[in-house]
């Protein structure tokens, strides 16, 4: 039976979440560059997440020119393939992807969506942002030292990793990429505190934890993987940066370069590796939970419907965090392990498609018998669930040990973890961006310009990654810089050179939703408080977009879950999370 | 990895333990209206919290490093550290200091200002006397001809060593802020705090060190390999 309390008295006291002493800038410098306003920080780390972006995009085509147009361009020589893989994989999955959803997306929407003022540790926030700003500039400093940077691959493995034969080996490069890497984990764990304890300890009153919304516990999750697995990179990066510069022999075995007996001994590479997956599977999460949680978001709005089973998303958010701690072996099927050890590890990742399942189901269910609208956020978050379920299924394949023996090492593996975890959640960002942007600057994205954007990615993604899985179930290897017709057969170099021109061409679309980014702030329609008549709590600011402090003199109340959509009954098809509201008997069947 | 594991597993179980108290079996769509609980973990302060969440970091941290050790340990060329007895010396230091902090953070509850002070600036000087006793067992490895590169239990001990000392340093840092502030004592409720979380943070690297220590002397090998039959 439904539980619904009366309706609360009119003279509400104010929060009883006493309010933190928050900094006010009283300089340009201080409110626009040095700003500890989370809001402006997220801002910060989005617009360096994005160009650092930019450049991994760049590093993507030069990798497709060479691979579908093999022997043409003759500045991409070997070395260089590598170091454009290597940037592009560590610069997409880490200065991009989790910048963006948890210095980005967590900054701007963890304070306004548990109604605080903002985080609680302002100052330790600005430290995060600027010192990510470095690690991103260390990371760029390395395409200009001599010998350019690091082209280890993106899982930098030893001993390759540090060797004169590896681009940037014996040069500076790997330095400055271990050196980044540290700087951006130590960077990550100042934020990622404050977003940790902003949720823990700044929730305004009647903001229980299952009254969150989906995003704040998908980031939330996210960012508590983050703070234990990136330890495991830190360690990994330090031991390393002591097998380089100091001779030690951590990861080093015995070896003989150019017939030269090195000093080095005994090491192991496979403990390398142990540490680097054990960050590296987390990671996944680390990008696809909050993606997990904003998809749910704006399925929900778009479709005028309460998100299906929400208790369950909130377990099954819960679940697949702690599950992606036991999974980390299934990268190594091919280093050499126990078969126990193998099929341990291929069952805890199969088990993981449970919950993961269980979201997708909720998704499509919270479609079912919607009034859906196709506004952008809604094509974006449909495409991901698209994208998701796809690029899920072939991770079964290569979950599995005597499937991933022979598609390991094959475009198979590349065309896979693309679609989850490279296109998936990208779709993602620019749903939340098309969604939320009208609440960060009060103007709507063009929607023109939006639609070209969405069908040109979508429809470009999937030209470029379904072929991609075909090359590679044909035998095609990844990580090879030249893939000639001698190699390979006709139809399959052509399906190369179709891919080729499909990145391109998606690649460019990009370079149209970043002008309509620019465009809008200026010529974008008036948006209003709440364009999308959403129900939680950011939508319900005082000022658009929100101005310092966020809430004007009392922090808001809540009353209910941040779902309420067409509720029966009530004179709206939505009630805000900060809306008292009519008295509705909920006298639903449990 | 076991060690991490098995840390994971009682970050898991807290943080479980805390969920299961947090209604995560409540009907939000049907439970409308006030609710008049307070947010957040009871009623400790923010700082407090992040304390805790950053101790997890870290001690996700050494336990990493713990299981890089025992990796490690397995392969041919792993040899047993011989540690100088200053070593002991400066675990004795570290104990110390921590008491001295617990004696401050009880007199800054009874309110006696002087002990307070006294057992604050104490603390920071013997802390500071472990940092200096650590320089001195590196120079005695040296000497010993264990340096850096010279065999993986004494690379492994440099870096520990290293990384243990910097947290030590930070912790000094807070430590010497919360002095200040006691001792212009104008914010005494901030103070006090600050002396509690010191305190924290100081049994905590102690513990650190102490596990630390029993697996770079491979005491930890004949647990784990008792670990490693039992599973």
């Amino acid at each position: 039976m439904a539980n619904v309390s009366d309706r609360p008295d009119a003279g509400i006291p104010p929060a009883e979440v006493p309010d933190l002493p928050l900094p006010h800038p009283h300089t340009w410098w201080g409110r626009y560059v040095f700003s500890q306003d989370a809001k402006y920080i997220a801002i910060q780390y989005s617009g360096t997440a994005i160009a650092i972006g930019l450049v991994g995009l760049v590093l993507s085509w030069l990798m497709r020119l060479q691979l579908g147009f093999p022997g043409i361009f003759d500045f991409i020589t070997p070395e260089a393939y590598y170091q454009f893989i290597t940037m592009h994989g560590m610069i997409m999955v880490i200065y991009l992807l989790t910048a963006i959803f948890l210095g980005g997306f967590g900054n701007y929407l963890i304070p306004l969506m548990v109604g605080a003022r903002d985080m609680v540790f302002p100052f330790v926030n600005m430290l995060s942002y600027w010192i990510y700003l470095l690690a991103v500039l260390v990371l760029v400093a390395s395409f200009f030292v001599p010998g350019g940077p690091t082209g280890a691959g993106w899982t930098l493995y030893p001993p390759q990793a540090i060797l004169s034969g590896t681009p940037g080996g014996q040069g500076a490069g790997i330095i400055l990429m271990l050196v980044s890497l540290i700087l951006f984990i130590i960077g990550f764990t100042m934020g990622g505190l404050n977003y940790v304890v902003t949720v823990l300890q700044a929730r305004t009153r009647g903001m229980t934890l299952m009254r969150m919304p989906l995003t704040v516990w998908g980031i939330f999750t996210a960012t508590v993987m983050a703070l234990l697995a990136f330890p495991a990179l830190f360690v990994a990066c330090v031991m390393m940066l002591f097998d380089r510069l100091l001779g030690t022999s951590f990861f080093m075995p015995a070896l003989v370069e150019l017939g030269e007996t090195l000093s080095y001994g005994g090491g192991s590479p496979i403990v390398f590796q142990h540490l680097f997956w054990f960050f590296g599977h987390p990671e996944v999460y680390i990008v696809a939970l909050p993606a997990f949680g904003i998809v749910s978001d704006l399925i929900s709005v778009h479709a005028r419907k309460n998100i299906f089973g929400y208790r369950m998303m909130v377990w099954a958010i819960v679940i697949i965090g702690a599950l992606s701690f036991i999974v980390w072996a299934h990268h190594m099927y091919v280093s050499g392990m126990h078969p126990y050890f193998g099929f341990f590890f291929a069952t805890t990742t199969l088990i993981i498609a449970v919950p993961t399942a269980i979201k997708v189901y909720n998704w499509v269910l919270t479609l079912w018998k919607g009034d859906i609208h196709l506004t952008l956020p809604m094509l974006f978050a449909i495409a991901f669930i698209v994208t998701f379920a796809n690029g899920g299924l072939t991770g079964l394949f290569l979950g599995n040990v005597v499937v991933d023996v022979p598609l390991s090492d094959t475009m198979f593996v590349v065309a896979h973890f693309h679609m989850v975890m490279g296109v998936a959640p990208i779709l993602v960002i620019f749903g939340a961006i098309y969604h939320w942007y009208p609440k960060m600057t009060g103007r709507m994205l063009n929607e023109a310009m939006g639609q070209i954007h969405f069908w040109v990615t979508f429809i470009g993604a999937y030209a470029i990654f379904f072929p991609m899985h075909y090359v590679g179930l044909v035998g095609v290897p990844r990580r090879y810089p030249e893939i000639d017709a001698s190699f390979i057969t006709t139809p399959v170099a052509g399906l190369n050179a179709f891919i080729s021109v499909a990145a391109l061409v998606v690649g460019a679309a990009q370079v149209l939703f970043l002008f309509n980014l620019l465009w809008s702030l200026r010529a974008g329609r008036a948006a209003g408080p709440n364009p999308w008549r959403a129900c939680s709590l950011e939508w319900q600011t005082p000022d658009t977009p929100p101005v310092h402090g966020n809430w004007g003199k009392d922090l808001p109340v809540v009353y209910r879950w941040a779902y309420d959509y067409s509720v029966p009954g009530a004179p709206e098809d939505f009630i805000a999370q900060n809306d008292p509201g009519p008295r509705i008997e909920k006298d639903v069947p449990l | 990895m076991s060690i991490v594991l098995v840390f994971l597993l009682v970050v898991a179980l807290i943080a479980g333990w805390w969920l299961s108290r947090q209604g995560l079996t409540s009907k939000p769509w049907l439970e409308t209206g006030e609710i008049r609980t307070t947010a957040g973990v009871g009623a400790a302060p923010a700082a407090k919290i992040g304390l805790g969440v950053f101790l997890a970091v870290v001690g996700g941290l050494f336990a990493l490093f713990g299981s890089a050790v025992t990796m490690r340990m397995d392969y041919a060329d792993w040899y047993q550290l011989r540690l100088p007895s200053v070593v002991w010396i400066n675990t004795a230091i570290l104990v110390l200091s921590s008491a001295v902090l617990q004696i401050a953070v009880s007199a800054a509850r009874r309110g006696e200002s002087a002990l307070l002070l006294a057992s604050v600036a104490a603390g920071g000087l013997s802390t500071l006397a472990f940092l200096v006793g650590q320089l001195l067992a590196w120079r005695w490895l040296v000497d010993s001809g264990q340096s850096l590169a010279a065999h993986p239990g004494a690379s492994f001990f440099y870096v520990i060593t290293g990384l243990h000392g910097l947290h030590i340093l930070g912790g000094l840092v807070a430590l010497a802020r919360t002095g200040g502030r006691l001792r212009r004592g104008n914010d005494p409720r901030r103070a006090r705090l600050g002396v509690e979380l010191c305190a924290i943070y100081w049994h905590f690297l102690l513990i650190v060190w102490l596990g630390m220590l029993a697996l770079l002397l491979g005491w930890a090998s004949d647990l784990v390999a008792l670990c490693r039959e039992l599973l």
